[in-house]
This record gives C-alpha cells, structure tokens and sequence, in this order.
C-alpha cells in the first residue's frame, strides 16, 4: 500500500525480506545500511532477542531523493524467520509494496526454504494479495559455501514459475539479469512466468543492490 | 486485489486533518499528534516537535497496534481501538481511525490520561468521517489523481545511483 502524500510531497514504499531463519535477511539490511550515502538512510531498528535473532522485524528507511517534486523512500522490512514466529511475521506483511524472498542456498536448508516459501504464499493470501502479480524477487544468499545447492535445483524447487493465463502477457520475456534464461517462456505447451533471481553473499555484500535494485525499480513502476 | 491499494493524501486533505488535530492539542493540553498508517508510515506530525526520529517512531507504532490487534482477538476481542502507554513523565495514548489509521497522542503530567481519552473520542469521530471520504475516493473505479501518471519516469537512474555496489 504505497502511500502518496501529495501535502508532504512524499512517496513511501515498503518492500519486505522474506525467508527463512538464519537465511541472511538481517544481513542483507546491514549491508545496505552500511553502504548508502549516510545522509539517506535514516536509523536502523532491530527488534532482535539477546543472541541476536529477529524476534519481530528490522527496519531501515532509506530515501531516494525527490522524483518530479516528490520525496520519495523506500522502508526496507524483514520479517522473524523462526518458524514459531508465524504471528509476528504475518503482521509485517500489511501493506507490502514489494517482496525479496531471502533464500538459503546450503542443502542441509532445502526443507526450511521450502516452508517459507509455502509460508509466504499462505499470509500474502490471508491479506488478499497475490504474490505473483506484486513486485517479487527471490535471491539465493549463501552462494559461497562449499555445501550450497546448484541455481538450477533452487529454482525448481523455489521458483518454478506460476501459469501465464492473459494471452497479451504469453511472450516469451528473457531475462535481463541472466543470459539464455527467461522470465516468461513456454513450456510443454504451457506459459509460465517467473520472479527474477539473484545470487548473493550478503555477508560481503555480493548481490545485495543488485536484488534491491530490482525490486525497488519494480515497484516503481507499478506506482508509476 | 493483487497487492495492497495505493491511496493519497492532497493538500487539502492535510490541511482538514491538521485542524483537527491541533485542536485536540489545545483542548486537551497533550505535546504533540501523530497519525500514522497501518503500514507504518508517517502520515501527520503535529504540535511540539520531539527529539526521536518520527520514521522509526511511526514503524513501531503500526508493530505495536497490529501486535496488541492479535492479542485482542486471542482473548475475544474483535480489536483494542486504543491503547494507553504510561511512563514516568511522558505517556502515549493511540486510538484506531478506521482500521486503516492510527492516532497517537503524547502527553505529559501538564495534562491527565482522562482529559486525552475524553477529547481523542472526538478527533477519532471526526477523523473516521474524514478518512471515509478520502478512502472511497480511492475505491477501484475512482479517477485516479491527474498527475500521478509519469510521475515516477527517471526514477531508474536514482535507484541506480542510489544502491550502486
């Protein structure tokens, strides 16, 4: 739910982390906190417990400057990704803009990526939102690690794309972050459609802007 | 609906909620109002102006009224339509506008929790009505405003700048 506030001439976004715990949302938002020009970027709250684990959300403003007279600027969000906190993380959801599914590319994680992702479909819906027709990226964090899954066997399993039904929209769309991939392509007769993806080590910031990037340039242009 | 509704607020829109609420602020001796919006975003700030930095301010705002809405159906309760927060010499009082709106009111010992729930029932009843109008303006099929179109075209090249590696 952008909100356009044509008193202040601002525009705010709010694009949410997603994904599950210990996946590198806190981390991502770090980077980005550690990276923009001071002077953008207002403070930082963590609600964390004691050993450092998100117990409701972080949050981070960030402005983008003034487009055609308005302020505009985006709050980064993450959401607990404990699975026990399903309560606190739904609440985080109102009003999204625009969401990056943070996942975990090591093996041993396969299950718990799975269930967020069938997590996240399940509170988007209980808003009455759809997830594949709102600004989405997934990234898969971790890429560095000796253990970490193959792109191609995340993205089965995490992204393996939604039905295309509007004829307008059934054309093949290649991907402008992959070479030979596609965001919109045919298969065995059917068209199917899916979020961009990036690959990232958000602890040395590998991947980080590039996710945000896009998503923040989505979201853009569904307002605009 | 595919994704959360976008909705503005005009200049006079402002102007109509700012009357309101400073003279809440009058009559009821309290420091500041502030309205912020279910997803955490700072809609109005008035009356003294505080030390924190109102961005955060509003995001915990939405946190905390959304968490005690849960709280309140866990027991029965359809919703806390407002919440009171007492501290030593500062205290807060946050009523709900409409589901959509959250009134937060700061006051200190200059005025009494009783003198701010009794005037915050009228800036809400006034407030609900006001909300109303601008809410039904964005209903799907409303005209969208006129100068929203194109507002955002060069915004790619700020994005880029601004979350360059």
């Amino acid at each position: 739910m952008s909100m356009i506030n044509y008193a202040s001439r601002e525009i705010n976004c709010k694009l949410v982390y997603y994904g599950p715990g210990l996946g590198g949302k806190t981390t991502n938002l770090e980077h980005v906190y550690q990276k923009v020009a001071p002077d953008t970027r207002g403070k930082m709250v963590s609600l964390a417990t004691e050993t450092e684990r998100t117990l409701f959300f972080d949050f981070l403003p960030v402005d983008l400057g003034t487009i055609r007279g308005f302020k505009t600027r985006f709050h980064l969000y993450t959401v607990p990704g404990q699975v026990y906190y399903n309560a606190s993380r739904k609440l985080i959801l109102k009003g999204v803009d625009g969401v990056v599914f943070v996942a975990d590319s090591q093996i041993e994680r396969t299950e718990a990526n799975i269930e967020s992702m069938q997590n996240l479909y399940d509170n988007m819906a209980e808003y009455g939102y759809d997830l594949t027709k709102i600004p989405f990226v997934v990234q898969y964090n971790k890429r560095d690690l000796p253990n970490a899954a193959p792109v191609a066997e995340l993205q089965s399993q995490l992204n393996p794309g939604w039905p295309v039904d509007d004829p307008v929209r059934q054309k093949a769309a290649a991907d402008p972050w992959h070479e030979g991939d596609y965001l919109v392509e045919e298969i065995d007769g059917m068209w199917i459609e899916r979020a961009p993806y990036f690959e990232s080590v958000a602890i040395t910031g590998e991947g980080v802007f590039d996710t945000l990037r896009a998503l923040a340039k989505t979201v853009l242009k569904t307002l605009s | 609906m595919p994704g959360a509704a976008t909705w503005s607020l005009d200049e006079s829109d402002y102007k109509r909620i700012s009357a309101h609420l400073n003279a809440l602020l009058k009559e009821s001796n309290a420091r500041c109002a502030l309205l912020v919006d279910r997803a955490g975003q700072l809609l109005a700030n008035v009356g003294e102006q505080m030390a924190f930095d109102p961005t955060a301010f509003a995001s915990l705002t939405a946190a905390d009224f959304s968490a005690n809405d849960q709280l309140a159906k866990m027991i029965g309760e359809p919703e806390f339509a407002s919440l009171f927060h007492q501290g030593e010499k500062e205290s807060m009082y946050l009523a709900d506008i409409a589901r959509r709106v959250i009134l937060v009111v700061l006051f200190d010992e200059r005025t009494t929790v009783g003198m701010v729930r009794l005037r915050v029932k009228q800036t809400v009843s006034d407030l609900v009505t006001l909300f109303d109008e601008m809410f039904a303006r964005e209903a799907p099929g409303a005209a969208a405003p006129t100068d929203r179109r194109g507002l955002l075209e060069g915004a790619e090249d700020e994005i880029d700048k601004l979350f360059g590696d």
